[in-house]
């Protein structure tokens, strides 16, 4: 029990470390960076709460796709860093006071006196052959599937309006319509059929007759 | 032992921490988006020692729902970011006040 509490203070003063540099940061690629440490941080208190399936996801999911893209944008931005340090010095006394005081009320409803081991004891860990994914799924896929299904819908909002919105169509680029490409019917909008007049072929001197075929144009 | 007590107060710094950094990070709308982040963080981790500490596995359900409108409203907020971006030059928040607010 010993070496899971110490495990336990590291990764919260980790996880405390890391977001306060989020927040402090000047450099939003610098921030990013240490929100991945933070996300994987706190991906391994999850695992010591149980909850395997979702510190995995967590760190797949979001350190893998969402941070990532946060990287792609701030990158393709071109933000102006040197703006942005003026502004850090002015707004400080007030986030201080704030977090201070949200977290002074948040210690007065959390404290040990309201949710301390009296009232909610550890429960027993669980042993070899539990499998967390096996549980949530179970519950997942009976109880809560036409919430799965909005989900799965909501992320395909996400996508189409992603898309649409980043989308844009510059006029000097040529590109091919593929609705038209599509809708091009089998008659008179693939062949078109042209009659020309002959011309009159000319005739070509006997001196040469290799490159006579050539020389008929 | 490590009780539910350190686990919520964990998050409740971690929750501050981020209300302090929306103050903080007027100017940069990217880091403000960063900031709503770790605020769904620290919440998902209150779920999550919830469930644990009950035994009720509806907690580890809601949090894969966060994750999933948490990673939607990252996409959409980046993209409409990158049209802002586009069209204004900015992404300073104080400089977007077309709608007088």
């Amino acid at each position: 029990m010993g070496f899971e509490k110490f495990l336990f203070y590291v990764l919260a003063a980790t996880l405390i470390a890391a977001a306060g540099m989020v927040v402090t940061r000047r450099n939003p690629v610098h921030a990013v960076l240490f929100l991945v440490v933070a996300f994987v941080t706190s991906a391994m208190l999850w695992m010591l709460l149980e909850a395997e399936f979702l510190a995995i996801s967590l760190v797949l999911v979001y350190v893998g796709a969402v941070l990532v893209l946060f990287l792609f944008v701030i990158m393709m931005l071109d933000v102006d860093i040197a703006t942005l340090k003026a502004q850090f010095i002015r707004h400080l006394p007030l986030a201080l006071v704030v977090g201070v005081i949200m977290l002074v009320e948040i210690f007065l409803v959390v404290g040990p006196g309201n949710f301390g081991g009296e009232s909610f004891p550890n429960p027993a860990p669980q042993g070899p052959d539990y499998s967390n994914t096996r549980e949530l799924g179970l519950v997942l896929y009976s109880a809560y599937l036409y919430p799965f299904e909005i989900a799965a819908v909501i992320l395909l909002v996400a996508i189409v309006a992603a898309i649409r919105l980043t989308l844009r169509h510059r006029p000097d680029t040529k590109y091919l319509d593929p609705s038209k490409q599509v809708f091009v019917r089998k008659g008179p909008d693939r062949v078109r059929l042209i009659r020309l007049q002959p011309e009159p072929r000319r005739v070509t001197p006997k001196a040469n007759p290799a490159s006579g075929p050539e020389n008929e144009e | 032992m490590i009780e539910l007590s350190d686990y919520l107060m964990l998050s409740g710094i971690l929750f501050a921490i981020s209300i302090a950094g929306i103050f903080i990070n007027r100017k940069n709308l990217i880091v403000l988006l960063m900031c709503i982040e770790l605020m769904l963080l620290a919440v998902n981790t209150n779920f999550i020692a919830f469930s644990h500490f009950l035994g009720d596995m509806a907690g580890q359900v809601f949090v894969f729902f966060i994750l999933t409108v948490a990673a939607a409203e990252a996409a959409i907020g980046l993209a409409i970011l990158v049209v802002l971006f586009r069209s204004r030059r900015t992404i300073d928040v104080e400089d977007l006040d077309a709608l007088k607010g």
